[in-house]
């Protein structure tokens, strides 16, 4: 007989199935994965490094550009953690565009993630289907902020400006219109024979090692945890609002994927509360620390006009302290530790990515498993490289 | 809801006075998170504490984050962000250590941990001791250097082009068209106030 040897594999780091510039070094017996060593830093750019030389304002926008997919909730952290610290309250409006956006954001990103998951264990139709509302969304947020993706909406203190006229009415009426679509999604795939054989029982993990190894957000639900940063430890306006948590038992990739469909409809259910109740009244507080005077103000007053200048070049200064604050990210916890020392720049950012802890566990994840179900398990975590690599 | 969180938040701090006995240790409580500073030696018997005690359960290790204090005769601060999702709350551990020193690895405790001590080797060069795989995790694999130290500037010291003679990637020392801009800004002024001053024309009333 002739000796068998396991073989190593170099899978990325430009693969269609490693979701960006993922490269995993992997030694296989036969088509069975007896380890994956990822390779990460493809992506690196320093944002916590750049952050630290940039005024507070400045780096809100590098918060779009960490997971790329999920924009507005990042800088929700962010906005939070400065508020924390300077001791800002935010309107009431301010607090419901916010939550609103933040669900629809939660609904871009997790069509993003499951059409690509059913793309990488063959199911082609429902990317085309959702893209396209997809797209809808976007243009949501291109209408509050001018661009479809890195928005730098939410700012300290409130939102950017208010809602344009008619954009309650549309996102109304497409929250009518999108169940229907969330419904054929399930049906294509929840009991499609194909999907079920590549994502029941595959990358299975438990609740004491889901919680050992990190784990947050839909990924941790789905192991058996009612853990939801918007209901247990509420932000903003979520401790008002009426909506469920689903929560899986096995904790497989096909949980994973049920989690983040109710999660959908969950979100539609509080992006339609929040239409209902939404106040009038201004979008942004009015501390003239961090906001910035309106335009016909500093026509006329002096003392605007110096305030204006002040804060586009100088920027405001945080008080010394520290925080870590954290949001419930559509893709799990992402939080935010910022030290001050009192200057106009953050002394210290620290980023905690959900990402980072999900493809730490890939090695636990596929271990025994096909090279196939490696893909699958990479597709149900919701990788996305712009946090991992920060 | 605030109130209730601020009542919550002493009642954790006064238990973990009152179980935490071993060792010395600085709790505190700030803007409603608790910090504990304890020393690199207690480091692993403190979080075990903290995992395996039942009426505590930090299950959860979030993040790690190192801070460099240049100015500092302990350089580096490094903190542990814990959650206890079973109690409901947060807790994060400091612990201050110096360039030439390492750190005990907690892979044993929190598996999680792995990759954060090596983000921190990686950025920092803060070393742990017994990590089973100390490589590099972001930076390039021949990179030199600990990019997110205080002394390492911005625009880093090497960059790397392809180049059409070797047909490879080379590096060379950086070289900017025009030099790093830094705009200080700063100035003795500290912000501006609640209310601007001498604004006679505005409906506030400073209070």
């Amino acid at each position: 007989m002739t000796k068998r040897e396991n073989y190593s594999l170099n899978f990325g780091p430009q693969h269609p199935a490693a979701h960006g510039v993922l490269r995993l070094v992997l030694e296989l017996d036969g088509e069975v994965v007896e380890r994956a060593d990822p390779h990460i830093g493809l992506l690196h750019r320093g944002t916590e490094k750049l952050i630290e030389n940039k005024t507070y304002i400045q780096a809100l926008p590098y918060f779009d550009r960490l997971d790329y997919v999920s924009p507005m909730c990042q800088e929700h952290a962010y906005a939070l953690a400065i508020e924390k610290l300077l001791d800002i309250e935010v309107p009431l409006r301010g607090q419901f565009i916010r939550v609103i956006f933040s669900e629809v954001t939660r609904i871009l990103n997790h069509i993003l993630n499951l059409t690509t998951f059913a793309l990488d264990v063959g199911a082609m139709t429902p990317f085309l289907w959702l893209f396209e509302e997809r797209e809808v969304m976007m243009e949501f947020y291109e209408r509050v902020s001018g661009s479809r993706l890195h928005s730098a909406y939410f700012r300290p203190g409130g939102v950017h400006r208010d809602l344009p006229d008619g954009l309650v009415d549309d996102i109304e009426s497409f929250c009518d219109r999108f169940p229907k679509k969330i419904d054929d999604l399930e049906k294509l795939l929840e009991t499609n024979r194909i999907f079920r054989q590549r994502s029941v029982d595959i990358g299975k993990i438990n609740k004491e090692e889901a919680l050992n190894k990190g784990f947050s957000g839909p990924c941790l639900r789905a192991s058996g945890v009612e853990w939801d940063l918007r209901r247990n430890q509420p932000y903003d306006y979520y401790s008002e609002l009426d909506f469920k948590i689903p929560v899986g038992t096995n904790g497989d990739c096909f949980e994973r994927f049920l989690v983040r469909i109710e999660e959908m409809r969950q979100s539609i259910i509080i992006i339609k509360q929040c239409i209902k109740k939404l106040p009038n009244g201004p979008s942004i507080s009015d501390d003239p620390r961090i906001v910035p005077p309106k335009r016909n103000q500093m026509k006329s007053s002096m003392e605007s006009l110096i305030n204006h200048f002040k804060l586009f070049t100088e920027g405001f200064h945080v008080p010394k302290g520290e925080t870590y604050t954290c949001v419930e990210a559509p893709k799990g916890e992402f939080g935010v530790y910022l030290i001050s020392d009192g200057t106009n720049k953050p002394y210290r950012c620290k980023i905690r990515a959900p990402g980072f802890a999900f493809l730490q566990a890939t090695e636990f994840l596929s271990k025994g498993h096909m090279l196939s179900d490696l893909v699958a398990i990479i597709g149900s975590l919701d990788i996305v490289f712009g946090e991992i690599d920060r | 809801m605030k109130n209730l969180n601020e009542k919550y938040i002493k009642e954790i701090y006064q238990l973990i006075k009152s179980l935490l006995t071993f060792c010395k240790y600085e709790l505190t409580i700030n803007k409603g998170e608790i910090n504990l500073s304890c020393s690199v030696k207690d480091l692993t018997k403190v979080l075990l504490f903290l995992k395996d005690n039942p009426s505590l359960g930090m299950e959860c290790l979030t993040d790690i984050a190192a801070v460099d204090f240049p100015e500092r005769s302990i350089r580096f601060m490094v903190v542990y962000s814990l959650l206890s999702v079973s109690k409901n709350f947060r807790l994060k551990v400091k612990v201050n250590v110096s360039e030439d020193a390492a750190l005990p690895s907690i892979n044993e405790i929190y598996s999680c941990a792995d990759w954060c001590e090596r983000e921190i080797w990686d950025l920092f060069g803060i070393r742990f001791k017994d990590h089973p795989d100390l490589r590099r995790l972001l930076t390039d694999y021949d990179f030199q250097g600990h990019p997110l130290r205080k002394d390492f500037p911005l625009t880093g010291f090497t960059q790397v082009k392809y180049d059409n003679e070797l047909s490879r990637i080379v590096s060379e020392p950086v070289k900017l068209d025009q030099a790093y801009r830094n705009f200080d800004n700063l100035s003795p002024w500290e912000g501006m106030g609640k209310y601007l001053p001498g604004d006679e024309k505005s409906d506030h009333k400073n209070d």
